[in-house]
């Protein structure tokens, strides 16, 4: 219970700070963020294991993978 | 109550500050731009395990597997005269697995124990010139066990600077599970004896007789998703993005093919419930170090109705060793606990409403860890100017429950 007392504020005033605090910056500004390895997305690379991931473990979803469905998996 | 106020005000408004300014179209120079192929992925893995707690032979037998898996994905890109963006994607995959305990859907070990699934797909999407973005999908996959028809639509918006982005994706999956189930639970074929019968003109025919066998039903899964997330560039080296996706499943949610051994030595196919909803959120922060080192990380929460919650973190620190190659080791972790309904080989009382022996939803650690090699030479790779990229990947996995697993996968780039 004084977890779940704390846990909402301290998740707004974080996305409070990162949305409000944010610098920005422009598209001149933007050579390391538009680097090929920043990319927010799972590598393509990458898929075979997010597909072994869901089939093997009991957790899925919030990464681009398989969420349960189109697959005889978990 | 104050508290839960104040912090949904201050995400309102910092929320409508990064969406307030209104975008400028110039239409002063129009090109119509014909349908262009943009680029090809290619996308190849090899993935083997083993290990001793198969779920075909109730939680005890090999685990050995191998999969290969092929992708290729085709995207088209098409700008109209008010300089919206248009995107087709097309997709088509094709896996082809050995697995030795398949070969047990038969007690005698004689069930083919190879499968290939195919799964092709094809996505729309605009992103229109005020930030706006709309997307439509569809999949399917087919292997000889499952059958699925996938439906997704996504809408989103960029703020005018670019640096905040929000997206909604609903994706539904309507699937049908074909009710293979192990030898000794399906019921022996009818054999009928031929008739004979005399036609008016004293002619004596006998037909009919044989094996009428039986036929093996189909049952749906049902699969609902919505997952919001929301992006945003902190600072000149730092960006983050936060997925919240909730998951409602409903139909047969286990296997047909899974035994269950209980304590009296009874045995029966898994029983699992018809609902299952999850509630996976995530994290991914990325994070330019100095001028060659970045720092990819990403962590989820995970808790679903079955009773497994979960928790995944990886780190992965891609080093440039040059502006066109770079290395990156990883690791990942992942813990969650057991399923309310699993319990290991012969442990199950028969009193129980739902078991499951299926080792994925018992209580484990994993480790994962590799190297990820990417090179995208200035003049395309060994100099042909369209192979833009390679991305080569290996990594380790194993479990507490003794899975152990290599997967190698290779990404090729045309564009």
């Amino acid at each position: 219970m004084v977890k779940k007392i704390f846990l909402s504020p301290a998740i707004g005033i974080f996305f409070l700070c990162i949305t409000a605090g944010c610098a920005n910056v422009k598209e001149y500004q933007k050579s390391k963020i538009n680097d090929a390895e920043m990319q927010l997305n799972s590598r393509k690379v990458g898929i075979t294991e997010l597909n072994f991931e869901s089939y093997r473990e009991g957790a899925s979803g919030a990464n681009a993978g398989k969420i349960g469905g189109g697959c005889g998996c978990n | 109550m104050k508290k839960i106020c104040l912090t949904v005000i201050g995400l309102y408004f910092s929320l409508l500050s990064a969406f307030s300014q209104q975008y400028n179209v110039d239409t002063s120079s129009y090109k119509n731009q014909k349908l262009k192929l943009t680029e090809i992925d290619i996308v190849s893995g090899y993935f083997n395990q083993n290990g001793d707690h198969s779920a075909i032979t109730g939680g005890i037998g090999t685990q050995k597997l191998s999969d290969v898996s092929n992708e290729i994905e085709i995207k088209f890109v098409k700008q109209n005269e008010v300089n919206d963006k248009y995107t087709w994607d097309i997709e088509a995959g094709f896996d082809h697995h050995t697995a030795a305990s398949q070969a047990y859907v038969n007690p005698l070990g004689t069930s083919r124990a190879w499968g290939t699934r195919f799964y092709p797909s094809v996505n729309w999407q605009v992103e229109k010139n005020n930030g706006l973005t709309f997307g439509l999908g569809t999949s399917l996959s087919t292997e000889v066990n499952y059958h699925s028809i996938g439906l997704d639509f996504s809408v989103g918006k960029t703020s005018k600077n670019k640096n905040t982005d929000i997206n909604f994706k609903g994706q539904a999956y309507f699937d049908q599970v074909v009710l293979i189930e192990p030898t000794e639970f399906i019921p022996k074929p009818i054999e009928t004896s031929p008739s004979t019968y005399t036609t008016a003109s004293g002619n004596i025919i006998t037909a009919g007789g044989g094996i009428i066998k039986v036929h093996i039903p189909r049952t749906p899964r049902y699969t609902f998703s919505g997952s919001l997330t929301m992006s945003q560039i902190v600072n000149k080296n730092f960006q983050l993005a936060i997925i919240a996706e909730g998951v409602a499943q409903q139909g047969y949610l286990g296997l047909p093919f899974h035994r269950v051994y209980f304590t009296d030595g009874s045995e029966k196919i898994e029983n699992l419930p018809s609902t299952r909803f999850k509630l996976p959120l995530g994290i991914r922060m990325n994070y330019f170090l100095g001028d060659k080192i970045i720092l990819r990380s990403y962590y989820r929460y995970y808790v679903d109705d079955w009773g497994i919650k979960a928790h995944t973190a990886s780190l992965e620190v891609p080093y440039k060793i040059s502006p066109f190659v770079s290395i990156s080791p990883f690791y990942r972790y992942y813990i969650q606990t057991a399923s309310t309904y699993f319990a290991p080989y012969a442990q199950h009382q028969v009193s129980d409403t739902y078991y499951t022996s299926n080792y994925n939803l018992s209580a484990f650690t994993s480790q994962f860890f590799g190297v990820n090699i990417r090179i995208t030479p200035e003049k395309g790779v060994f100099n042909i100017p369209f192979f833009n990229m390679i991305d080569l990947r290996y990594g380790h996995y194993s479990q507490t429950t003794g899975l152990q697993a290599n997967n190698i996968g290779i990404n090729l780039r045309f564009k």
